[in-house]
């Protein structure tokens, strides 16, 4: 019984936490045509399944409430019936159907990454990103930035002082808004997955294989993300962020990096993606 | 009963005893016992490194493991947990269970079937034992995705030996049990009128006769990879990591229904037993699970919504895999069909099973989420994964588990449980388990990928929640050891029909089972 | 009800065979770890006391049940369960070889065709798909194995086998004890030319397993198959080794079927390889 208290006690000082706190329990507010619609659609199935388990549930908690032995019942004989076999068989069917319509256009819209405004090649290496933006001569490599004295130690109170504590790069992939960015995944060593769940992008990286993918943001804003697939030891501190500018903002980025660039004394890295296995 | 008269043969006069006798031992009732308490060691060894996952989880920052360490412990804890705790308790429950319940006089090939239990220790320790060699144990994920399982040392070579031991006795455990069932059933027990239990190991036992050799072959190709040249999942020599998952998860997907039938056959006895009523829709039952089975065969995409399969495969994947839903729902209207109108009463079998339908379904429906390709997206590899297979593995399969472990229990033991601490430990774990998991499902959402040591600082309150209920938890499952020993030393004696409600074969004998039972056939009515 | 005609199932006595082999696997399993990772004379001692248990586990395994077989002890039901028992695991065998063939159509459907397509360019210039072939990096010019040599020549040598070992069968049936002696000794040579075979064109083949996907399916599939047919052919050696010594009769001979629909298993494996790594 101590344990039950014990138990209570922590749900009770679970709930004002979280009332306080107001932390998001859902996806991330959408910000391309395609997360919208992955928005709507997980809403949509949501509800369905709400919906489902608040009546099957509830025939199920009625018949555990009413048919007790101890309020007298008394069991009765039935054991099979067809009708109601085919009825539910037949009801979920057709609701999943009805799931399954707009699903299949998102999937095709998401899958249709013909005619893009621009490329960029992003490369994943154990532990960091390459982007070549094949359209605008760019390549960038993006790194974790948060502090690495940071992360052995929070504060006294197990809190991170950084408020983008291991969602922060060194180089942050800029893009236009409103404008369709194609994005050619591959990895040189092991695979990894580039996800932002904001613009609805999460695609694996594969060693020696290109991938394409495709976002295209409504508004200007930092999106952030990390690597969605296991890759080693630094799994955890690859992120992703994306910023999307408006075209003359991004136009002066894009200026800015050429210059920075050309300063550079060393040309950049050759990259070899004939190996793509380190062994 | 003519059951309990002596056996005709003259083998087992000398049997060894001690140690000896269970090195040894032909007889299904010891075996599915040192099934049963093996699977019981590897719970608490796998779920001691969940609590050390969740410790380091509790907060952001590396506290107590490194990242290396903490990859290791997910890789391990999942494969001791599926392979070590699961899959050996169902093969438990089928030891002690089919026989009795088809009236056979034992497994049809008994010196085979200690075989099949006596690799699980020797692959166990290869397994775990990885983590004391150079290097420390596999830490690629369960799932040991190459090119990434390519690049460990040792241990993912003892892992992969670990998976064919492991895998050779599954084969020979599943050949056994299907021979068992279709050639040892007592005269007047058609197929059509086996025990739901019974349906449902049979299935299983094609499944993995189905699929552990697809998994060998796969760890296999990935053993030659490492070691002799070869290029299957290499694409400088023109094969494809992706090839790898494909491979992997052709057994993937039916492995975890692997974890669930027999569950549900379990289930499919408790919930008539405590209902008082037959259960409802026997045959749709059978059918529903051989259709969950073979559609378990072409649903395996649903795992690579994000490698980037053309349009085409995904909606594939997605169809087979929404379609799963029906026959599964199938499985939930019967069972709330047969509580209706019942005389319900809620010893701690059917509060598990109770739990079961309700918490496995709320599991059900988060995969049906992630069956929604575009979902899939945004949801693929954070913890609403996590939360989704925790809940139809732990609140599916260990629920089901740990009730048909209370409900067999004074069959197995001669004992009654206590059934004051039996109910404790149901709340106490049901609930601890709905707050470690609950709120992962609200980490996915937002965002957190899983594998990883460390998080961003807008998801440590929902970690925390869920570090405290892991503890609660795993303290809780100390509760059940202590009820079965308990149970196995004393207590009230228990009739050979231990349940007012139960039916079947295994109730017409003694309880405790003497150690040979129909050893001529019984006739079944 | 004692009145039923069924007469009780063989329940075999407590046995040391099954910790004995799992003895044998977990040494062998060391045994090859160690051989890996840790030098030669340590894999090379665990693996020969694998190996031994091993062997020690097999005689005196199938020698109780040959004993209990010979003595009466099995009933027609014992016979059903074996023979349910064998199919199950003939199918496992062949899930095991879906595997590699999946593999093989995999890497000739799938990856070597996406290597060669227009955004792989940026990965791999100028690399042309095909099969066979070794892949973009790996792709050095080889020979693959050609149909119509020895591997033709090997099919009619496991079809000829799989005739001979249903004379033998069909003698055994009828009684005709030397034309069962007569017809498994053939299927044994048959068995031991074909391995010999095999061995030449490994020896003659102009690639390796490293030669990219093409060389890993090739060996891994003939090189699996290969390993079948050596037990396969173990398995009537010592089949042979009982019938010489006059075991089994007409009705009863359950462990000589065993072994041949395990031959006629091997024999259709092969013609999935002719036909789909040698000739298509
Ligand atoms: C016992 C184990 C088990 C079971 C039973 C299931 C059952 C299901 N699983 Fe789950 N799954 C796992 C174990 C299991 N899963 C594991 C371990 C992983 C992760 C592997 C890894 O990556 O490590 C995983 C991952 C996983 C994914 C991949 C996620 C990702 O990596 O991105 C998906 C996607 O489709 C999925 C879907 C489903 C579906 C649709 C079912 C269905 O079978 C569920 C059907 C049940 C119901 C739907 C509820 C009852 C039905 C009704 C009440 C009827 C009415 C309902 C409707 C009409 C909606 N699962
Ligand atoms: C049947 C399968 C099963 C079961 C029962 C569990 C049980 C638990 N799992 Fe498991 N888990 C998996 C299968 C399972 N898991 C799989 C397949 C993965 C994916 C791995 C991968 O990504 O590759 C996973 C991953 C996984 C993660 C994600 C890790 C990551 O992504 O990095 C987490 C995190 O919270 C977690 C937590 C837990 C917890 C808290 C329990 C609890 O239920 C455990 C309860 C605790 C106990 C039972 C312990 C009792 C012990 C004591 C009281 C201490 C005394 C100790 C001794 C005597 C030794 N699991
Ligand atoms: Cu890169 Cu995970
Ligand atoms: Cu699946």
């Amino acid at each position: 019984m101590k344990k039950l208290r014990v138990l209570a006690g922590a749900l009770a000082s679970a709930v004002p936490a979280l009332a306080l706190a107001g932390y998001d329990v859902n996806i991330p507010a959408p910000k391309t045509p395609i997360s919208l619609q992955i928005y709507g659609l997980h809403m949509e199935i949501m509800y369905v399944c709400l919906a489902i388990f608040v009546v099957v549930f509830g025939v199920m908690f009625y018949s555990l409430f009413a048919h007790r032995k101890s309020r007298g019942a008394v069991a009765a004989h039935f054991h099979e019936n067809t009708t109601v076999e085919v009825i539910w068989t037949l009801i979920p069917f057709l609701i999943l159907a009805v799931i399954a319509f707009p699903a299949t256009k998102t999937v095709l819209a998401m899958k249709d990454a013909s005619n893009p405004d621009m490329t960029i090649k992003v490369t994943a290496y154990q532990w960091k990103w390459q982007y070549d933006y094949l359209n605008d001569g760019l390549k960038l490599y993006a790194t974790l930035s948060t502090p690495r004295e940071q992360i052995g130690a929070p504060d006294a109170h197990g809190k991170v002082t950084n408020e983008h504590y291991l969602l922060e790069t060194d180089n942050n992939v800029v893009v236009p808004v409103g404008k369709k960015i194609r994005l050619l995944i591959t990895a040189n060593d092991v695979i990894h997955g580039w996800y932002v769940p904001q613009l609805g992008v999460n695609q694996y990286g594969i060693p020696g294989f290109i991938k394409d993918a495709w976002f295209q943001a409504n508004e200007p804003g930092v999106y952030r993300g990390q690597c969605s697939q296991i890759c080693g030891k630094e799994h955890g501190y690859m992120p992703i962020v994306v910023e999307a500018k408006s075209a003359e903002d991004y136009a002066a980025w894009v200026k800015e990096q050429k210059a920075k660039q050309a300063a550079d004394a060393a040309p950049a890295e050759k990259v070899s993606l004939a190996d793509p296995v380190v062994r | 009963m003519e059951a309990s008269h002596a056996h005709a043969h003259d083998d087992h006069h000398h049997a060894p005893t001690g140690l000896a006798r269970y090195f040894t031992t032909t007889n299904h009732k010891d075996i599915g016992s040192m099934y049963m308490w093996f699977s019981l060691i590897m719970f608490f060894v796998g779920g001691f490194m969940a609590l050390v996952i969740r410790a380091e989880l509790f907060q952001p920052g590396i506290q107590i493991v490194n990242p290396d360490v903490f990859n290791q412990l997910t890789t391990i804890h999942a494969l001791v947990m599926i392979f070590g705790a699961v899959m050996p308790a169902f093969v438990g429950f089928a030891n002690w269970q089919i026989p009795l319940m088809v009236g056979a006089s034992d497994m049809a090939f008994a010196r085979m079937n200690n075989w099949s239990f006596w690799l699980m220790p020797p692959a166990a320790t290869l397994l775990v034992g990885s983590f004391l060699v150079p290097g420390g144990a596999a830490g690629s994920g369960w799932t040991l995705y190459p090119p990434l399982s390519i690049q460990g040392g040792i241990s993912v070579d003892m892992t992969i030996l670990a998976v064919h031991i492991m895998g050779a006795s599954s084969i020979m455990g599943s050949i056994n049990i299907i021979t068992t069932i279709l050639n040892m059933r007592a005269p007047g027990m058609t197929l059509m009128r086996m025990p739901m239990f019974v349906w449902t190991w049979l299935i299983t036992a094609y499944l993995l006769i189905a699929v552990m050799p697809v998994l060998a072959g796969a760890v296999t190709m990935l053993l030659t990879d490492r070691h002799f040249g070869t290029h299957f999942f290499n694409a400088a020599g023109g094969g494809d990591p992706t090839m790898f998952m494909h491979i992997f998860w052709f057994f993937g997907h039916p492995e975890v229904y692997i974890m669930i039938l027999p569950a549900f056959g379990i289930i499919s006895h408790i919930i008539p037993t405590f209902a008082r009523k037959q259960l409802f829709g026997y045959s749709s039952m059978v059918y529903a699970t051989a259709s969950i089975a073979l559609l378990s065969f072409i649903v395996w995409g649903h795992h690579m919504f994000t490698v980037g399969m053309p349009a085409a495969g995904n909606l594939f994947f997605m169809y087979a895999t929404m379609l799963i839903a029906v026959p599964t729902g199938v499985k939930v209207f019967n069972w709330i069909a047969t509580m209706w109108r019942g005389s319900i009463t809620f010893e701690t079998p059917m509060l598990f099973a109770v739990g079961f339908v309700s918490l496995f379904t709320i599991g059900g429906f988060s995969g049906l989420v992630l069956a929604v390709t575009p979902v899939d997206i945004t949801l693929h590899n954070t913890y609403y994964v996590v939360a989704h297979f925790h809940y139809v593995l732990f609140s599916g399969a260990i629920f089901s588990i740990m009730g048909g472990a209370y409900y067999w229990l004074p069959k197995w033991t001669g004992h009654m449980y206590d059934e004051t601490l039996g109910k404790l430990h149901f709340w106490l774990t049901a609930i601890s388990f709905n707050i470690t998991f609950f709120p992962q499902h609200f980490l996915g959402l937002a965002g957190m990928p899983r594998r990883i040591p460390d998080y961003a600082p807008q998801f440590t309150e929902f970690n925390q929640i869920s570090s405290i209920g892991a503890f609660l938890l795993g303290f809780s499952q100390l509760l059940f050891l202590y009820v079965v020993i308990k149970c196995i030393r004393g207590g009230a004696k228990a009739e050979a029909k231990a349940w007012e409600g139960a039916e079947g074969l295994e109730w017409t004998v003694p309880s405790p089972a003497p150690y040979h039972t129909f050893e001529t056939p019984p006739q079944f009515h | 009800m004692s009145s039923t005609t069924h007469d009780v199932y063989y329940v075999p006595a407590p046995s040391k065979w099954p910790v004995v082999g799992s003895t044998a696997l977990f040494l062998l399993a060391c045994g090859f770890i160690s051989l890996l990772h840790f030098g030669h004379t340590q894999g090379v001692v665990l693996l020969g006391a694998g190996f031994a248990t091993l062997t020690y586990m097999l005689f005196g395994w199938f020698g109780n049940v040959i004993h209990e077989s010979e003595t009466g002890k099995y009933n027609e039901q014992v016979d059903a369960s074996f023979r349910w028992s064998m199919g199950w695991f003939i199918f496992s065998e062949v899930m095991f070889f879906a595997a590699f063939f999946g593999a093989l159509f995999y890497a000739r459907q799938m990856s070597v065709p996406l290597l060669g397509d227009v955004d792989n360019q940026l990965v791999w210039p100028g690399f042309k798909p095909g099969w066979p072939s070794a892949g973009p990096y790996i792709g050095t010019e080889f020979h693959p194995m050609s149909a119509w040599g020895l591997p033709a020549i090997n099919t009619l040598l496991l079809l000829t086998s799989g005739v001979t070992v249903t004379w033998a069968h069909w003698a055994l049936k009828a009684g005709n004890r030397t034309q069962l002696n007569l017809g498994l000794a053939a299927t044994i040579a048959l068995g031991l030319i074909f391995l010999f075979c095999q061995m030449t064109e490994y020896g003659e083949a102009a690639f390796s397993l490293a030669t990219g996907v093409y060389g890993a399916t090739f060996f891994m599939l003939t090189g699996f198959h290969g390993f079948h047919v050596t037990l396969g052919t173990l398995m009537l050696i010592v089949i042979l080794g009982r019938c010489l010594r006059g075991h089994f009769t007409p009705e009863h001979h359950f462990a000589f079927e065993a072994v041949s629909w395990y031959w006629h298993f091997v024999d259709v494996v092969w013609l999935g390889l002719f036909v789909f790594v040698y000739w298509l």
